[in-house]
């Protein structure tokens, strides 16, 4: 509850600064904002793109949370997301299979790419202690170079040499009753497997054994062990379903947004599932809602800027400004606090006023 | 009257709990002032609203006679009253001057140099004028526990205060130490500083304290001269019942043997031997306690039996059963239970809610799971039996965090999660570390019922009184090995010193 409000206040203290920002250099921020807005929800196409454009981020900030969660600090999202996004596309670009099952096979195997590249640093952790910063980081690189590599060498388009050959129809998680349902939107069923992705991951953490077990190491390796719990065996798990995760993101992204990968790009979504986690504080719930909230400044910047002369840096300064706020919520949580002893107060002067009044 | 510092009817309220309700404590120029008190009866929350950490919901606090509101630390200082904490608020590689300067540097060359020198020069005076013998470049990695706090006590003398807070002091002290402490307060009192001093130990208050206020739940009991006034007396105050110092318990009466340990080695983390070809016998039915000065092995014994760390060689049977090999689970399941010297670091998770603590080592089994998912009914209803049982006191019930809870109702809660499985072998290490006698009591009280309902009792203590009140064995450590095993009632405390000290029996006698 409390931290609803903190990631509220947060979101309204960016919006805020926003609007300085626009009146500062000389715009109107009523229009701006609205046209903000506008772009992401004025009609069922836009709300479509809103939704896919926040798809991919729902799975990068499902993987830091849970990550997070469970001790660990997932930097490594956007080469996890990256190498299962590529395996999936290997696989729907080679595989003949009817488009159920191809898609299901895509997704699995996404979630197997995300996830190896995460135990790497999973299994370093566990048996030496590398800190999973560095290494997940590291991965990165070494995801943005395999692709680097592979795609050209194995998975082609006829006429260009940076990005992969157009999936075919079968191995997109586009289907035509959303396109049309959305006049056209490019979203996709990836917004479907986020949605019952973050129920699951909700119930493995809050309900489950295995999620007990994972907080318990994350909360107090110690103690975890002195109670019985396999502390490297979690550790590795924790980063490998992190990973996994962010695999599927991957699908969502390059299977379902797009129909291609490319090669010399770091997904942006991978960084951004931090920004999404903090302000969902951690939850899935929270992360679904951040993500949503995330995809609505993207998809609608673009309108604004067409629109006003505003720049679509402000989007983007607007995002900052709100991770800032969120990241350093103790300050929100005490303002909150003075607020109210401040009303308290006044309340309880007025009424001890009151009193001498009636005396 | 002159009192340096009056708290009158202070009144603090936190969710869920009244941590002080219509306290009051005056303190007298030039005195050392105990306040007595079970764990959670209020007395820190008290002494943060003293020092500035909190406000006080209700009542008034008088400096030197004027009324004052102190809203923070900072302000606390500026007024003359220092807090030494429990946990000594050092930076462990710095010198003891430049802690003890810490946030108010001398400075010079236009104030771009630290002038340690002229610091370090008043510190040994300081040091000097109250037989403190701390050297201020010294780095504090390098000194004693003991040291250390005397490090924080002349902190607060630097900055000139005229009332010190001492926050449990002697917890972390030997009984050296802790006389050594007796004369530095002293000291403090000739030179006409006052001191409240926060204990539950009432054999310090008697050798120290000149009076003393005792609160219970949050309510002053009162405040009585301690040289009128019996241990006893004071003991009553504060639990509010009669409480017995002598442990009551029958004869043991031993049975097969539950622990079997055959010449263990274990080496420690930094690859020295911690134990050497020790053997030892638990049976069912009675206590047998490890006599030894800390970090003689202990420790590395506990560990190795319940799986924490890898035994070098030797073997370890339970129930006639080879365990060595097993993992820790296994251990737990085939029947040990541990109650661990670190409540904080291994007991707890403190981010946990009660609740899920108290399923730490059992959350897998049904009924507190069912095919890997948690039954949180279960659960609450387990932990609230322990609760209650137990008289785990915490702002919420079984839903609290872990964290909340103040240190002895942690520890009362691990002892009752480990005594509720009711395992064959219960190894407790200090398992009354920092806690009041009331607790002490009924944590000795649940020891032996433990060994009257059958089962073995292996007891690690740094306190030899609670060694010789309760076991029925003791066997004594030194530098890893077996000096020897005695039984308790045809030994005396001069013996076991002897023996801790690595005499043993035969060349003693």
């Amino acid at each position: 509850m409390n931290r609803i409000v903190v990631s509220l206040v947060a979101v309204l203290f960016g919006l805020l600064a926003g609007a300085v920002l626009m009146a500062v250099t000389g715009h109107n921020p009523i229009t701006g904002y609205s046209y903000l807005f506008e772009g992401g929800l004025k009609n069922p196409e836009r709300i479509g793109n809103t939704m896919a454009t926040a798809t991919p981020l729902v799975f990068s900030g499902l993987a830091v949370a849970f990550a997070f969660r469970t001790g660990l600090f997932n930097i490594g999202v956007a080469g996890q997301l990256l190498f299962g996004g590529f395996c999936a596309s290997a696989v729907g670009l080679n595989w003949a299979l009817p488009k159920p099952l191809l898609l299901i096979v895509m997704l699995i195997v996404g979630f197997l790419g995300g996830a190896l590249w995460a135990i790497v640093p999973g299994l370093l952790k566990a048996r030496f202690n590398v800190h999973e910063v560095v290494s997940s980081i590291m991965m990165n690189w070494v995801a943005y170079w395999t692709v680097y590599y592979a795609v050209p060498a194995y998975l082609k388009a006829q006429y260009s040499e940076t990005e992969s050959a157009q999936l075919p129809e079968a191995a997109s998680l586009k289907v035509p009753f959303l396109t049309e349902m959305f006049d056209g939107s490019f979203i996709n069923l990836g917004l479907f497997v986020a949605v019952i992705i973050v129920l699951v991951v909700g119930f493995i953490i809050n309900r489950t054994t295995f999620g007990y077990e994972l907080k318990a190491v994350g909360h107090n390796r110690s103690a975890a062990e002195y109670a019985g719990i396999a502390v490297n065996r979690s550790i590795v798990f924790s980063m490998a379903i992190s990973g996994g995760l962010a695999g599927l993101g991957g699908v969502a992204l390059y299977a379902g947004n797009a129909s291609n990968i490319q090669i010399g790009v770091l997904p942006s979504q991978g960084f951004d599932g931090i920004a999404v986690a903090l302000l969902g504080a951690n939850t899935p719930i929270g992360v679904f809602l951040s993500a949503m909230f995330f995809g609505l400044l993207y998809s609608g910047r673009g309108f604004m800027n067409a629109m006003t002369e505003i720049p679509p840096e402000i989007a983007d300064s607007i995002i900052a400004i709100i991770i800032y706020f969120a990241a350093t919520s103790i300050l929100i949580e005490r303002l909150i606090r003075w607020f109210i002893r401040r009303r308290r107060a006044n309340t309880k002067a007025s009424t001890s006023q009151e009193g001498k009044v009636g005396m | 009257m002159d009192y340096v510092v009056e708290m009158l009817n202070i009144r603090k309220e936190f969710t869920g709990i009244v941590a002080n309700d219509d306290i009051t404590i005056r303190l007298k120029r030039g005195e050392i002032h105990a306040l007595l008190g079970e764990n959670g009866a209020g007395k820190s929350t008290l002494m943060s609203i003293l020092f500035g950490m909190y406000q006080a919901d209700r009542g008034s606090i008088k400096v030197n006679g004027k009324e004052v509101r102190i809203s923070n630390p900072n302000v606390a200082n500026q007024m003359g009253i220092g807090m030494v904490h429990q946990h000594f608020k050092l930076v462990e590689d710095f010198t003891v001057t430049e802690n003890i300067i810490m946030g108010s540097e001398p400075r010079k060359w236009l104030g771009l140099v630290m002038d340690t020198r002229k610091a370090g020069k008043k510190i040994e005076e300081l040091s000097k004028q109250y037989g403190l013998n701390v050297d201020p470049y010294a780095k504090i990695e390098d000194i004693s526990v003991g040291m250390q706090q005397r490090v924080e006590i002349l902190k607060m003398l630097y900055r000139k205060a005229e009332v010190l807070i001492l926050d449990e002091p002697t917890g972390v002290l030997t009984p050296q130490e802790v006389q050594e402490l007796g004369r530095i307060m002293k000291n403090l009192i000739k030179e006409g500083k006052s001191i409240i001093l926060i204990t539950h130990k009432l054999k310090e208050i008697k050798a120290f304290a000149d009076r003393c206020t005792v609160i219970r739940r949050g309510k002053t009991i009162g405040t009585v001269d301690v040289a009128t006034t019996s241990e006893g007396a004071m003991a009553e105050m504060m639990v509010g019942r009669q409480v017995s110092f002598k442990v009551e318990k029958t004869d043991s009466v031993p049975g097969d043997v539950v622990l079997q340990v055959k010449s263990l080695t274990v080496r420690n983390s930094k690859k020295s031997l911690a134990l050497n070809d020790f053997s030892l016998e638990v049976r069912a039915g009675e206590i047998v306690g490890i006599a030894g000065v800390e970090g003689n092995g202990q420790s590395d014994l506990v560990e190795a039996i319940t799986g924490l760390r890898k035994a070098e060689s030797g073997s370890i049977d339970l129930n006639g059963q080879n365990i060595t090999a097993k993992s820790i689970r296994e251990r737990i399941e085939s029947g040990i239970g541990h109650i661990p010297e670190d409540r904080q670091k291994r007991g707890l998770i403190l981010d946990y809610t009660l609740a899920e603590n108290m399923v730490l080592e059992v959350y897998h089994r049904e009924p507190f799971s069912r095919k890997g998912v948690l039954k949180n009914s279960a659960i609450r209803q387990y932990a609230n039996r322990i609760i209650d049982s137990f008289d785990v006191r915490s702002g919420e019930g079984a839903v609290s965090a872990a964290r909340s809870l103040s240190g002895g109702n942690q520890q009362k809660a691990i002892i009752g999660r480990e005594i509720e499985r009711n395992p064959l072998l219960l190894i407790a290490v200090q398992p009354t570390r920092g806690l009041d006698v009331g607790s002490i009591e009924y944590i000795h009280k649940r020891l032996i019922e433990h060994r009257d309902n059958g089962k073995a009792v292996l007891l690690i203590s740094l306190e030899l009184d609670e060694i010789m009140n309760l076991s029925d064995r003791i066997a004594i450590v030194n530098q890893g090995e077996l000096i020897g095993v005695v039984n308790a009632s045809e030994t005396n405390e001069n013996e076991i010193g002897l023996m801790m000290a690595g005499v043993k029996r035969e060349e003693g006698a």
